[in-house]
């Protein structure tokens, strides 16, 4: 018993704990830094926790960011190449991004009035965001329409299979905000809240969370379809 | 305790029908043990195509009448004809690595145990975990449909191989026999699987941040659950990339864009562009594909062998009965392992014609790999110093794990080297390589881990004489199929290739592949004593109580089995780290992490003898 050996530190620090967990539980056996919360609320597991979605979120987007980060660098190593033809990038593509960076601020401003309580205002917003996130797949719709007119198709050459690509799957994507921000509507709808809940509120962040991403992520798509050829 | 008397207990008790309680399950222990079924048949799949090229290595040209029956295109006479051989080299390795070495691991075991292992009452999200598993079912029997709806030929697969290198995966039916709708199928089953796990990563990273227990900080984790959670984090990282990859692959096939397909291809006998069935193609690089593949393709072998490592580091501790050997070391080498994984793409890539300076970039970051693996093989050495080994069988399967993942590795820091790496690509070395550190290695890891966990989840034990003659056929056939193979390799022999009769300097070889064929005859059939020993211990194995190892961490606290909640509405409150075994002064030889009082050894597993 006596000489067994667990580590080559054996003389560590009294006290001093790597997970940050207290050397002698409290009562409720919780780490000082919140490790191992699960019973922070109650003692039940299955309580509602926002930490859970806003961690699945950012969890989402960075597979999103990954996928994207893989597709923008097959276009910038086809577009090195001698053979690259670049397109004119189409006018509606610049009105698309306006448009995209108003709907982030409408969200926003929607959950900023959610937070003040003011649920008819925050709808409006929402409804307002809906209407940009659909006013923005028509100009990218749109700016397919003028890429066919100037005669580049999808499959002319990898450059101009990016830009319809990249619209279209980006598309895709915003497809999945536009049900979340029917959800928020929905849910809304359903409860007729008097006060405004928690649990609406993190709905509201986590899709706005999802929103600004694909703001963000078509802006960078534009700046590398725009500046790199 | 005054905290207990509070609580009150709020079971939840498990649906009451047949469809939503077995097959829609929305529990994560039947999610759990539908992936290892799914892994179950997968894996017979893959062996029986790999006992079919193994036939048709050593006795080329022999007719197999059953063959012709099932696959008319494949087999003409019951011979199997090249193509046909190499359709089954993809599908092998397609089935292998994603349904079998992606699944049991992760999506089995990691399911089933991950949430009791930190005293969750089930996954974050277990509609999605419910998903994750549907999909992956579609993927699978899309995967094997690929083989039977090839077109005109009809029964042979895609025959690029588990890689499915543009360009010639990029053309469609031009480039051969079950290029076309079968190479279709490959990789819509491919993205498929893709989605399927991601929904998985997405479950495990937010259940194991955000469902802990009281007290199980993330150093009081089994090494299991840093295991699953690092494979969880390279899965979401990688899938994304092969998923945009295989979607680009897709598009080049069906709306003829040209991502990875140059121009001037002449394939076949036919110039692109000269006729209907290979329209103009211009300005893609089919390196770019190897470059997606391989983004993914390594961190995937990691997503295969990480859960093995934690396995083995658990049940070493467990049977040696001894803390984990520097705990914290072992995390951090988990983490290096996923880390570096992402780094070192480029060494499958050696004779692609990358400059040498990047070769030498990849070469060195390669090797650097071999730091954390040898920090994990020493600490489980030194988990075994000393320590009263008690010889069961998932004992032995995590000894087979630490001996096949150390005979594995060595090769790889030959094969990491660009000028060890150039003679050796697409020979048998390779090959006898990843197959040992990849294949045989995880699974040795699941074999332990099914051995060890099974008692838990049905309550009886495997059978132990039958188990021990399992691992030492198992253990010595793997390392007499395999080890040959580095001589064929080191000799020239080329993979993929469906005989070798024809090459004067094989010849001399053919000795060696009747004995690598023997070999693996008798290891497949000896896994019929697994697939036995699992069906009668299910219904006539000795009981199990709650805790048979005299382990320490969660999943033995429960009932056995868990109940569909885990803990029976009662959380429990962890108040130790997870292998506090043969503490001095205890009153046995382990402590239970539910043990209240004072911590003898602190989580980290350090500190367990002091002067």
């Amino acid at each position: 018993m006596a000489t067994r050996v667990t580590d080559t530190k054996v003389g560590r620090k009294e006290g001093t704990r790597i997970g940050g967990g207290p050397r002698f539980p409290g009562p409720n056996g919780k780490g000082p830094s919140g490790n191992g919360k699960g019973g922070e609320h109650d003692e039940r597991g299955r309580r509602f926790s926002p930490a859970t979605y806003r961690i699945t979120m950012w969890v989402v987007l960075a597979a999103v960011v990954m996928m994207f980060a893989a597709l923008s660098s097959a276009y910038i190593i086809l577009s090195s190449g001698g053979q690259s033809r670049p397109v004119a990038m189409p006018r509606m593509f610049f009105l698309s991004t306006g448009v995209i960076l108003l709907s982030s601020l409408s969200f926003e401003k929607a959950k900023r009035s959610l937070k003040q309580g003011a649920q008819i205002k925050y709808l409006r917003w929402i409804w307002l965001t809906l209407l940009l996130g659909l006013a923005f797949l028509a100009a990218q719709l749109t700016g397919w329409r003028e890429l066919a007119a100037e005669g580049v198709y999808f499959a002319s050459h990898p450059h101009s299979s990016f830009f319809y690509f990249f619209t279209g799957v980006h598309g895709v994507h915003l497809i999945g905000g536009i049900l979340g921000l029917f959800y928020l509507i929905l849910r809304l709808k359903r409860r007729k809240e008097l006060l405004v809940s928690e649990r609406t509120i993190t709905a509201a962040e986590v899709v706005a969370l999802y929103w600004h991403a694909m703001d963000g992520l078509w802006l960078w798509l534009f700046l590398l379809l725009l500046v790199w050829k | 305790m005054a905290v207990e008397a509070h609580e009150s207990v709020h079971r939840h008790e498990p649906p009451k029908g047949f469809i939503r309680k077995y097959i829609f399950s929305l529990d994560h222990k039947v999610i759990g043990i539908q992936y290892i079924l799914l892994a179950l048949i997968a894996v017979v799949v893959g062996m029986a195509m790999s006992l079919l090229m193994r036939l048709n290595l050593s006795w080329p040209g022999t007719s197999w009448p059953v063959l012709e029956t099932l696959f008319p295109g494949g087999a003409p006479g019951g011979v199997m004809n090249p193509e046909f051989y190499l359709s089954l080299v993809t599908m092998h390795g397609t089935m292998m690595v994603f349904f079998v070495l992606t699944t049991a691991p992760q999506g089995g075991f990691g399911n089933y145990f991950l949430p009791i292992q930190i005293g969750a009452e089930d996954m974050a999200f277990p509609f999605l975990n419910m998903m994750s598993f549907w999909v992956t079912f579609v993927g699978f029997v899309v995967l094997l449909s690929a083989i039977f709806f090839s077109g005109a030929e009809s029964t042979i697969g895609p025959i690029g191989g588990w890689t499915g290198y543009a360009p010639l995966s990029a053309l469609g039916q031009i480039a051969g026999p079950g290029q076309g709708m079968g190479m279709n199928l490959w990789v819509i089953s491919i993205a498929i699987f893709c989605v399927g796990s991601l929904l998985g990563a997405l479950n495990f990273i937010t259940t194991l941040l955000n469902m802990r227990t009281r007290g199980m900080s993330l150093m009081r984790m089994p090494l299991t659950c840093w295991a699953w959670f690092t494979t969880a984090v390279l899965a979401l990282l990688s899938f994304p990339v092969l998923l945009g990859g295989g979607i680009l692959l897709l598009l080049d096939r069906v709306a003829h864009t040209s991502f990875f397909i140059p121009a001037g291809l002449y394939v076949s006998g036919v110039l692109s562009g000269t006729q209907e069935s290979f329209p103009l193609h211009t300005g893609g690089s089919p390196i770019l594909w190897q470059h997606l593949f391989w983004f993914f393709g390594h961190p995937e072998v990691y997503i295969a062998i990480l859960p093995g490592m934690g396995a083995t580091s658990h049940i070493l501790s467990t049977f040696a009965r001894k803390p984990v050997f520097g705990y914290r070391a072992m995390v951090f080498a988990i983490f290096a392992i996923g880390l570096l994984g992402f780094f070192v793409w480029g060494h499958h890539m050696f004779i692609s014609g990358m400059s040498p300076y990047s070769a030498m970039t990849f070469s060195i970051l390669t090797l650097s790999i071999g730091v954390p693996s040898a920090v994990k093989t020493f600490n489980w050495l030194g988990t075994l110093w000393g320590g009263k080994i008690r010889f069961t069988t998932p004992m032995l399967f995590a000894l087979g794990f630490v001996s096949l993942f150390v005979a594995g590795g060595i090769t790889g820091l030959v094969l990491g080297q660009t000028s060890l790496d150039l003679p050796m690509h697409d020979t048998y070395f390779v090959l006898a390589h990843f197959h040992l550190v990849m294949g045989v290695a995880s699974i040795f890891g699941m074999f332990a881990a099914t051995y060890f966990w099974f008692p838990k989840m049905f309550g009886r034990f495997m059978n132990e004489p039958l188990g021990k003659i399992h691992f030492w056929i198992t253990f010595v056939g793997v390392y007499c199929i395999f080890v040959p193979m580095h001589t064929m390799g080191m000799v020239g022999m080329p993979r993929r290739f469906a005989q070798f009769t024809e090459y004067e300097f094989l010849k001399t070889l053919h000795p060696l592949v009747m004995f690598v064929s023997i070999a693996a005859i008798i290891t497949i059939l000896a896994q019929l004593l697994f697939y036995a020993n699992l069906v009668w211990s299910l219904f006539r194995g000795r009981r199990a109580e709650d805790n048979p190892w005299e382990a320490t961490t969660l999943e033995w606290t429960t009932a056995t089995p868990p109940p569909h909640d885990n803990f029976a509405g009662l959380l429990p409150t962890v108040y130790r780290g997870p292998y506090e075994f043969a503490v001095p002064g205890a009153p046995n030889d382990y402590v239970m992490q539910t043990e209240p009082g004072s911590e003898v050894t602190s989580g980290d597993g350090h500190e367990g003898h002091r002067h």
